[in-house]
């Protein structure tokens, strides 16, 4: 099978342009999410990142921290177990298991079947955890706000440049596990000047679940992004 | 890996544009692929095959073009290419460029089509 593009078809061959892209479907889902999202003024955040890079425990922190002052719920995207959905449900935020099966993550159309019986005005934050992944989830739009990839302090620092279409996807970049940070001898600026290698000036935010150390930045980040999502509602009422 | 699922995709859509066409015969499929589109070339043109399997698509052939990664360099105030996905910054002036222009395509551009006509003939390929 050749790989190049061969400038003639054969000879009792005749091409006919098409001009399509493989993943409309799914991008014409993704944007009608967006607008729906933007209409009931939720902030939609997705999470990507490896298996093991502790989304869940950022989730189960955000969600708890979130929960006192505003509306919350969560899509958990796994490959098979709702142990992820059954560990969030102990923020009392309401959250909601997506099993995919064999597929390596999540699409518009999951998110949209998963949204069916929720009523998006009742929200405030949406949070879309992807499946552990850092290759498959960075070509399918789901309509989110913003994309969070999360790295962990126990990852090597170079992984931004391994991964380096998953990180100029996402919106934010989010160090996880800082308190284990001395411990593994993680080198922070390593790390920054990578991510800034393949996103440059993304918003990097570091901190520890188990903590707390850097939550009240995320949050006040959170909440300022929401801010802008809400009036950007109301004008469009 | 996901290449799989975009391989039966990208068959799928060969295969309605040919019936759309009247059932005419697809020898082949352009593709454009940015290198920023998250797909690997390789694996996609392995699981194209295993996708056309059992298909009228089985044994055609899928012919990637691979798009580079375009951005805009707000110095140069001009397009440019960079020269490496983990160095996201103008080849000339080295400033960073976080907007890219080109590189995310995924993109069915052609059809290499046989008319039924010649099928029905026998003509071998």
């Amino acid at each position: 099978m050749s790989g190049g593009m061969s400038a003639e078809p054969r000879p009792e061959a005749r091409l006919v342009e098409v001009r399509k892209n493989v993943l409309k479907q799914n991008d014409v889902l993704a944007r009608a999410l967006r607008e729906r999202f933007h209409e009931a003024g939720v902030l939609v955040v997705s999470l990507v990142s490896s298996p093991g890079s502790g989304k869940t425990a950022f989730l189960e922190k955000t969600l708890t921290l979130l929960h006192s002052r505003y509306k919350v719920a969560a899509l958990v995207g796994d490959l098979a177990t709702e142990n992820d959905a059954a560990r969030l449900a102990r923020s009392q935020a309401p959250v909601k298991q997506i099993i995919t099966g064999t597929v390596c993550h999540l699409e518009a159309a999951m998110v949209r079947d998963a949204l069916a019986d929720w009523d998006l005005r009742q929200l405030d934050f949406l949070f879309i955890e992807n499946v552990g992944n850092l290759v498959c989830p960075s070509s399918y739009d789901l309509g989110e706000d913003l994309r969070f990839v999360l790295l962990s302090v126990t990852e090597g620092e170079d992984k931004p440049l391994k991964y380096p279409t998953i990180f100029n996807s996402a919106d934010v970049a989010i160090i996880t596990k800082a308190d284990l940070a001395a411990a593994v001898e993680f080198d922070e600026a390593a790390v920054i000047r990578n991510i800034h290698a393949v996103r440059p000036g993304m918003e990097i935010l570091k901190l520890s679940a188990k903590t707390g150390e850097g939550m009240a930045e995320l949050l006040q980040f959170l909440e300022s992004r929401r801010t802008h999502v809400r009036s950007a509602a109301a004008v469009n009422r | 890996m996901h290449e799989l699922s975009i391989a039966m995709s990208i068959v799928e859509m060969a295969q309605e544009e040919a019936e759309s066409r009247g059932g005419v015969q697809v020898q082949a499929v352009h593709l454009r692929l940015g290198l920023l589109s998250g797909v690997v070339k390789e694996a996609l043109l392995s699981s194209y095959e295993m996708a056309c399997h059992a298909t009228p698509l089985e044994g055609s052939q899928l012919l990637i073009e691979e798009i580079p990664i375009e951005v805009f360099c707000p110095k140069c105030e001009t397009p440019r290419l960079v020269s490496s996905i983990q160095w996201m910054r103008c080849p000339d002036c080295g400033t960073p460029t976080p907007t890219v222009l080109r590189g995310k395509e995924l993109e069915v551009v052609a059809l290499e089509i046989r008319d039924s006509m010649a099928v029905d003939l026998g003509v071998t390929e």
